[in-house]
């Protein structure tokens, strides 16, 4: 847990505190990401945690213990820290980058060995990089190497400075999917700075918004700040679309499920005409106990008396609950009906339509 | 008469010479080496120091730049001549001038080189736990280094060749061989000695800049090794 | 010390050292002349094929090659090897030997100053000059030259400085200028004229080195102002 307490920071030169008056508890465990416009002391702010910066005011503990009195070198030992340019040390292998910590911790060699080739792992780099320079790297595997080295000594926190600012797009996304991923197995408490507001949605279990000044718009999980923003400020940082990100954090769960134009194979033609009007479409579906077994259009059942003997269409797309709305609406809007079918496991929930997502957005 | 035919039939170069002067061209070899190692070691010495106190009081860049500057602009003729009516025709005169040539070129590549180091890869180190002097030692000096070797490189190739000048106070090196030449000039040995000494330095030039060179790659491995593309 | 120094005193004072030939007045008139022409021959020809290869961004070897040679060959050596040499092309001693080492001293440094300026002009600059519809001349007259001017004028600078200094090795091959003291003086074991030819020289060489930097300083556009690289600069 790390806990900031009316943390300030004035650069020498400056009338205009870099931050002002900065209170936050970082959870054990969570990533929270530190986002806002240049100048608002995201940065600052990180910085001081490893006291690369020295606050002018207030009090940080990192673990119960107060930073300022720690040896500098000691308290930054014992914390992973990763910059956006990574740092590597060009003169020293990749083996012997990412053995820095447990060097200056003076660990031995056996383990310092053993520690290596489990980060190697870990980050999923192959083990004949090890003997390289990181300028024989490509950017992604640089900064793999950077986020094991910052692992070395397992800190329990880990500090990132736009760790992804300097690749391109692809690499950036898939390096995020790989942090997402890592976090699941680690829990360590994360603390990471960017100034994209679709990279903190999507690492962060919190989000701190931050203003000029380093003042606390909002502190929240990423879902509660898109569905609630604060105020006019953080509404606007998010952005017009924070509707649509939120889609992709809201569980399909989380909506009313419409029970659909289901009907029982044997429900005559004529109830199944009636669901239609009353659904204003001109299809529905056969099923019913938690099963659905296809659907219909209202040609197919031309000339039929009951639904005995219809043709059925499977459906193309199934959703789980636990999927997000995001998945739903992008199902919604390429199928033929308009709808989605909504699973668990093979138990048929219900139907998601675009009002249902609409409502839950305009809400 | 005899003398004129036999110099024509000798050429202006005379080989023979060389022979009959192994002995003295190994004598003046040993000196011209001591005389470069001392001063590029005592140079190197002075210009480590007065180049930390410019990289932790960043003031003093100007004044230390200037005064060395001045040191290096005054000829070194004029250097011997200041030296000479103090500290006499000795071995301390001679390594007085040439390290005051090399202060300049020595801290300005080693300034340079501890300067060019990566701002990441320090910012990395200090939030990595480094302590500063462990930093300096196993990060900045190591990634400084191919600029303070071609420093060193210049100050010795320069100081090869003003140890020629320092023969004027008997101490030169190859410019023994250089200033006796002059005062036989009209003779094939003159020119053979002028043409020997001056070889000779350059040789020494050569080998030892190349010898530096191959030091710093076997130095600095991570620097010969590229991306592939 | 202070004895000796009263003696320097003394010297500059003697009314004798400051007539006729060996007088300080003609000793320093010789050093100048000497040196301004030895550094006006060597940039006339030094600077024309340097534009014109900098300009075809081809020679760069020529240029390494330049500054290396410059840093290995002795400048002493080069001052005596023109004594032999002069002699048999029948030049004799003094102004000849003395000219033809100092300018081929202060060649490198305009050569591989200006072919590498030039050569080093930005890419973009040149492109957006034709761009514009500009010759080739007048791409080297309106942007290659201008844009390098510094680091030629830096050349001016180090050339001179280095051939001020070199000169005074010239009483070695019978020329006079100010080193005739300092030379003249070891061989008279008289080190009070010594002490004050060297006062003359380095005088000179820092007056040299200090009016150029103010005039590299004042003279040039304040959108060229960047610290100009000692690129050829070699001691003597």
């Amino acid at each position: 847990m790390i806990e900031l307490e009316h943390v300030s920071k004035t650069f020498p030169g400056q009338d205009v505190a870099a931050v002002g008056d900065l209170t936050f508890t970082i959870p054990e465990g969570e990533s929270v990401v530190l986002v806002g416009p240049s100048g608002c002391g995201k940065t600052t702010t990180l910085k001081m945690i490893n006291r690369l910066i020295e606050p002018t005011g207030g009090t940080i503990t990192v673990a119960g213990r107060d930073v300022a009195q720690m040896e500098a070198h000691e308290l930054r030992r014992g914390i992973g820290y990763v910059i956006q340019q990574i740092g590597l040390f060009p003169h020293r292998t990749i083996r012997d980058n990412i053995a820095t910590v447990p060097k200056l911790l003076g660990w031995e060699k056996k383990r310092i060995q053993a520690r290596v080739l489990e980060l190697t792992d870990l980050v999923d780099l192959s083990e004949d990089m090890l003997t390289r320079y990181p300028s024989e790297l490509s950017g992604g595997q640089r900064q793999r190497v950077g986020v094991a080295r910052a692992l070395a000594a397992d800190p329990p926190v880990l500090l990132m400075d736009e760790p992804f600012g300097a690749v391109d797009p692809i690499v950036r996304t898939r390096l995020q999917d790989e942090l997402v991923s890592l976090q699941a197995r680690l829990n360590k408490t994360i603390v990471l700075v960017t100034h994209d507001i679709d990279e903190a949605i999507k690492l962060g279990d919190r989000v701190a918004l931050l203003n000029i000044g380093g003042v606390l718009e909002q502190y929240a999980p990423p879902e509660e700040l898109l569905r609630d923003p604060a105020n006019a400020f953080v509404a606007d940082f998010l952005g017009t679309d924070r509707g649509i990100k939120r889609l992709s954090l809201v569980p399909i769960s989380q909506i009313n499920l419409d029970p659909g134009p289901v009907l029982p194979r044997s429900a005559p033609v004529a109830e199944a005409r009636e669901m239609m009007r009353r659904y204003q479409i001109d299809w529905a579906v056969v099923g019913g106990d938690g099963r659905i077994e296809g659907w219909f259009t209202e040609n197919d059942i031309a000339g039929h008396d009951t639904l005995d003997r219809v043709h059925l269409l499977p459906f193309q797309t199934k959703l789980a609950a636990t999927d997000s709305l995001q998945q739903a609406l992008d199902a919604v809007i390429s199928s033929h009906t308009a709808v989605a079918a909504v699973f668990d496991g093979e138990r048929y929930l219900g139907m998601v339509t675009s009002e249902e997502i609409s409502r839950e957005i305009i809400e | 008469m005899i003398g004129l035919a036999q110099t024509q039939a000798q050429g202006v170069f005379r080989w023979d010479w060389i022979g009959r002067n192994i002995d003295a061209i190994w004598d003046r070899t040993v000196e011209h080496v001591v005389l470069t190692v001392v001063a590029v070691s005592v140079g190197l010495v002075i210009s480590t120091v007065l180049s930390l106190i410019i990289v932790r009081y960043r003031k003093t860049y100007t004044p230390i730049t200037w005064t060395t500057g001045i040191l290096y602009t005054i000829p070194s003729l004029a250097a011997l001549a200041f030296l000479v009516p103090i500290t006499g025709l000795s071995h301390l005169t001679a390594e007085i001038v040439l390290v005051s040539y090399t202060l300049l070129i020595l801290i300005r590549n080693i300034v340079a080189g501890i300067d060019g180091v990566p701002q990441d890869v320090l910012e990395a180190a200090r939030g990595m736990g480094y302590t500063r002097r462990r930093r300096f030692i196993e990060i900045e000096l190591p990634l400084a280094l191919p600029v303070i070797v071609a420093g060193i490189r210049i100050a010795a190739v320069t100081v090869i060749g003003l140890v020629t000048v320092t023969s004027l106070i008997g101490l030169g090196g190859y410019g023994f061989f250089i200033l006796r030449g002059l005062s036989l000039f009209y003779s094939p040995i003159g020119t053979t000695q002028i043409l020997v000494g001056t070889a000779l330095s350059v040789l020494l030039a050569v080998v030892v800049d190349v010898s530096l060179a191959l030091t710093e790659r076997a130095l600095t491995p991570w620097a010969r090794r590229k991306a592939p593309a | 010390m202070i004895e000796f120094l009263g003696e320097v005193v003394a010297w500059f004072t003697d009314p004798a050292n400051w007539t006729g030939v060996n007088g300080i007045p003609n000793r320093m008139w010789e050093h100048i002349q000497m040196s301004v022409l030895a550094t006006t021959a060597a940039a006339a020809l030094a600077i024309p094929p340097a534009v014109y290869l900098g300009h075809r961004r081809k020679g760069g070897v020529i240029a390494v090659a330049g500054v290396n040679m410059a840093r290995a060959i002795p400048s002493f050596a080069i001052v005596a090897i023109s004594l032999p040499f002069s002699i048999r092309l029948g030049l004799g001693l003094g102004f000849w030997p003395t000219f033809i080492a100092l300018f081929f001293l202060a060649v490198p440094p305009f050569f591989t100053n200006t072919y590498t300026a030039v050569a080093g002009v930005d890419d973009a600059l040149v492109e957006s000059g034709r761009g514009m519809g500009m010759t080739q001349p007048q791409v080297v007259r309106r942007i290659e030259i201008p844009v390098a001017s510094p680091v030629i004028l830096a050349a001016a600078r180090v050339a001179s400085v280095q051939v001020i200094a070199t000169a005074t090795l010239a009483a070695l091959v019978a020329w006079g200028g100010l080193g005739r003291y300092i030379i003249d003086g070891f061989a008279t074991q008289d080190s009070v004229q010594v002490f004050a030819g060297g006062l003359l020289v380095a005088g000179l060489a820092v007056v040299a080195e200090l009016g150029f930097s103010a005039i590299e300083r004042w003279w040039l556009p304040r959108g060229l102002r960047e610290p100009s690289e000692d690129i050829a600069r070699v001691a003597a």
